[in-house]
């Protein structure tokens, strides 16, 4: 998002002088043919990948394989091992093993490891962000700026709490939890696996980590990188493969915490499997967050703000301002800004350094996405699409998209789309946002845009979301606490608060 | 002249401030070491718990709103009529048997004392988890632990009213409601506890006690959709798997304490660990810029 902001800002200017109601048009897409700029780093992949499982790279048990593929492309990138029940427990040993030690290092000692692994990353950021855009689909202006910088912000900063948490839980006598099974999801794979496995390796947690079906490549990687730069064998193992793997590892009777990022169903499901196991357990789950705009707002950087929120990443975060909900007094000109904005962004190869939509990670989510759009045209609503740029012939594509006459029992205005499709619903008064705003079981996020100080603090304190966006969306730091409220599940990721979820006191 | 017929008292629920009789019509007896009834207790419905989750969540959000002061001056208060009914309190303890007068009035000593370390939270625990984060970039950014919402509470049988006053005072302070199951082996020390709270300046709805059996009621904390979070203590294996299940329902945060918990520790039990797990961390951004 530091990009759409970025690149925006000269739109933003061109557009400012404009009156509300007014609709500038600022047609890039059609009336100006970008020269194409793809990134020209090449990553080598290898034709195989085997489970990373104490310190070597092997074969599932079973033998089984499974293809990860481009979404741009739809061409194979690599064949990769199908993880089972013996291999989650081939893991889930290693990493038993491997924790006393782990635990019993000199805690500096500890953290110097993370700190090498950061490095690491930082040097070879722009492998990581070509390999990640190829598995993912998501712009490389975004892993390159986004992702990958802030996979390694997040080693760097969790590396120096390790010799700190007495610090961190005052008073109290923190201690490891033991072996942590994590289960992370497609939409940040390098970032995910960073802001699962940083704060438990420096809490003195070993780790198995099953990264998603669609995009394991940086995780290998980065399992490349731990050989690098030394880190104990069975310290983190990668078990790749689908659902199977992520079941066998929640059920496993050696794993001591589980923490999962995915959808709230999955996470409904795990909160049953663990009960009464004595399994710790941190949920990062799904949302449908609030972007409120009120009519005092500075409106340019409330578009722009929009825009980030739900449009980054192609829409799959689960944080994203899905729900949009402007004060009626300035609604047209809103609406009429959002939609001169969307003809600007730019879809297509996602190695494209001018890109800013990427493709759709997979056939399945385009159809996921495909059925909310079914439902809402269904529904009677009107879908606005202004974006002109010619879907590429082969891939999953979504154009970006918005609805407007929303109203609160719209399937699109209830439910996780996970993709570029916001909904836009009107307020009059402060306390009907707020009341809207929270009609949800979710609590991830929210945003809040006005430029009157006292009402925005009012209205953050009244939101019932774990992050709140006043005058800004979308914005991550490995510093900040992130998780949700209510149905968004529990425990946070970052920050200091981040630490608790891998801790016992 | 003749013996008199001492009164045996049958003790209501308490939901929403007042003191209704459960809905069933069912009650237990209370009887002491001999087996001779010194009382009788309500035996709470799901009906009941559904009633006193509403009048729970409907007086949350003004006990969140009161400022940090007021929520400590009114835990202060509620310790000052505890002590003010020290020996009602004793002797409700002591009631069933197997505890001796004095060690009963020394487990309200010790209760008074815990709110008043509550008490003392109130307006201190957001400095301790909340904090300001140092990110990239030109953000104002900080954290900010603010009540989960209504917590269902669940007593442990022993100690009656330390047990149950060591885990509504952390749940409190941070601006929670809880709806509690009281002991089922002497419920007696809870009652009185609500007919202190009645006249004390808790607001009617933010502590509502039931009396009844955990093997009813257990499934239904576990089920509620209304209730952010459960702590339980005291609880078998099954109703601790059975409370866990539960945040599948609905995320609910759920804490049950072990077998090994003393409640007589005061550094453990006075922490402000023991108010973080029902607290929620808001983290807002805001760009600095001139």
């Amino acid at each position: 998002m530091t990009t759409f902001q970025e690149q925006d800002a000269t739109h933003t200017n061109g557009t400012s002088a404009v009156g509300p109601g007014r609709s500038p048009a600022l047609e890039f897409a059609s009336a100006w043919d970008y020269a194409p700029t793809p990134e020209s780093a090449k990553v080598e992949i290898a034709d195989r990948y085997g489970h990373y499982i104490n310190g070597a790279f092997v074969e599932s048990i079973s033998g089984d394989v499974f293809e990860t593929i481009n979404p741009a492309t739809v061409e194979t990138l690599s064949v990769v091992a199908r993880g089972t029940a013996e291999d989650v427990d081939a893991a889930v040993k290693a990493a038993r093993q491997a924790q006393p030690r782990w635990a019993a290092l000199p805690a500096k000692e500890r953290g110097k490891y993370l700190f090498r692994i950061a490095r690491r990353l930082q040097e070879r950021a722009r492998e990581f962000a070509v390999l990640e855009t190829m598995d993912n689909g998501k712009p490389i202006k975004e892993t390159r700026d986004v992702d990958i910088p802030l996979a390694a912000a997040h080693f760097f900063y969790h590396a120096g709490w390790a010799d700190k948490l007495a610090y961190a839980f005052g008073g109290a006598n923190p201690e490891p939890v033991g072996v942590c099974g994590q289960i992370i999801p497609w939409n940040f794979p390098l970032l995910m696996a960073a802001w699962k496995l940083a704060p438990a390796l420096a809490c003195g947690n070993t780790c198995v980590l099953k990264p998603a079906e669609t995009t394991p490549l940086t995780a290998l990687r980065l399992a490349e990188v731990f050989d690098e730069i030394g880190l104990p064998p069975g310290v983190v193992n990668i078990v790749t493969g689908d659902g199977e793997a992520g079941a066998a590892l929640v059920e496993h009777p050696g794993v001591d915490k589980i923490a999962f990022t995915g959808s709230t169903e999955v996470g409904k499901k795990i909160a049953a499997a663990t009960a009464g196991t004595g399994k710790k357990l941190t949920l990062e789950l799904g949302g449908k967050s609030p972007n409120i705009i009120f009519e005092d707002a500075s409106i340019d950087q409330a578009v722009e703000g929009v825009i980030a929120g739900i449009y980054f990443n192609q829409g799959h975060v689960c944080c994203a301002g899905s729900r949009l909900f402007v004060q009626e007094s300035i609604a047209d000109a809103v609406v009429a800004r959002i939609e001169n904005r969307l003809k600007s962004l730019r879809l297509g190869d996602p190695l494209d350094k001018n890109t800013d939509i990427g493709a759709i990670n997979s056939a399945q989510q385009l159809g996921t996405i495909t059925r909310y759009l079914d439902s809402a045209r269904d529904e009677g609503l009107t879908r606005h699409e202004p974006n002109g740029c010619a879907l590429p012939d082969k891939g999953y594509w979504c154009r970006p998209c918005f609805f407007t006459g929303v109203q609160p029992s719209h399937t699109i205005a209830r439910e996780e789309i996970f993709g570029p499709v916001l909904a836009v619903q009107t307020f009059r008064t402060p306390e009907e946002a707020i009341t809207r705003a929270n009609n949800t079981p979710y609590g991830l996020a929210a945003g809040v845009w006005t430029d009157k100080g006292s009402k925005i603090f009012e209205i953050a304190g009244r939101l019932k979301a774990g992050v709140v966006w006043l005058n800004c969306y979308n914005r991550f730091d490995p510093a900040s606490p992130f998780g949700g409220y209510k149905e968004s599940g529990f425990g946070r990721e970052g920050g200091l608060q981040g630490l608790r979820g891998y801790v016992r006191l | 002249m003749t013996n008199r017929l001492p009164i045996t008292k049958t003790y209501k629920l308490f939901i929403g401030g007042k003191f209704p009789r459960t809905e069933s019509g069912r009650s237990v007896k209370v009887c002491d070491a001999s087996g001779a009834v010194v009382a009788h207790t309500c035996r709470a419905s799901r009906k009941d718990l559904r009633n006193a989750v509403e009048a729970a969540a409907k007086a949350q959000p003004g006990w969140a709103g009161a400022n940090a002061y007021l929520r400590g001056q009114i835990l202060y208060r509620m310790a000052e009529m505890l002590e003010g009914k020290r020996a009602e309190l004793a002797g409700a303890i002591a009631a069933v048997g197997g505890i001796s007068d004095e060690a009963a009035r020394g487990e309200v000593d010790a209760s008074t004392d815990r709110l008043i370390a509550f008490a003392g939270w109130a307006d201190k625990y957001p400095q301790v988890l909340g904090c300001h984060n140092p990110v990239t970039g030109p953000y104002y950014n900080f954290s900010v632990p603010e009540p989960t919402g209504v917590i269902g509470v669940i007593c442990p049988d022993e100690p009656s009213l330390l047990g149950l006053v060591s885990l509504i005072a952390p749940v409190l302070c941070s601006g929670n409601a809880a709806v509690v199951l009281a002991s089922e082996s002497n419920p007696i020390p809870a009652c009185v506890l609500g007919e202190v709270l009645a006249t004390s300046d808790v607001p009617g709805g933010v502590v509502n006690i039931l009396t009844g059996l955990r093997d009813e009621l257990a499934e239904h904390f576990a089920s509620h959709r209304e209730i952010g979070g459960v702590l339980a203590a005291g609880v078998s294996a099954d109703h601790r798997r059975l409370l866990e299940a539960g945040a599948a329902e609905n995320m609910k945060r759920v804490r049950v304490l072990g077998d090994a918990t003393d409640f007589g520790d005061d550094a453990a039990m006075e922490s402000p660990w023991q108010i973080e797990p029902f607290v929620e961390t808001k983290t807002i951004w805001h760009p600095a810029s001139a």
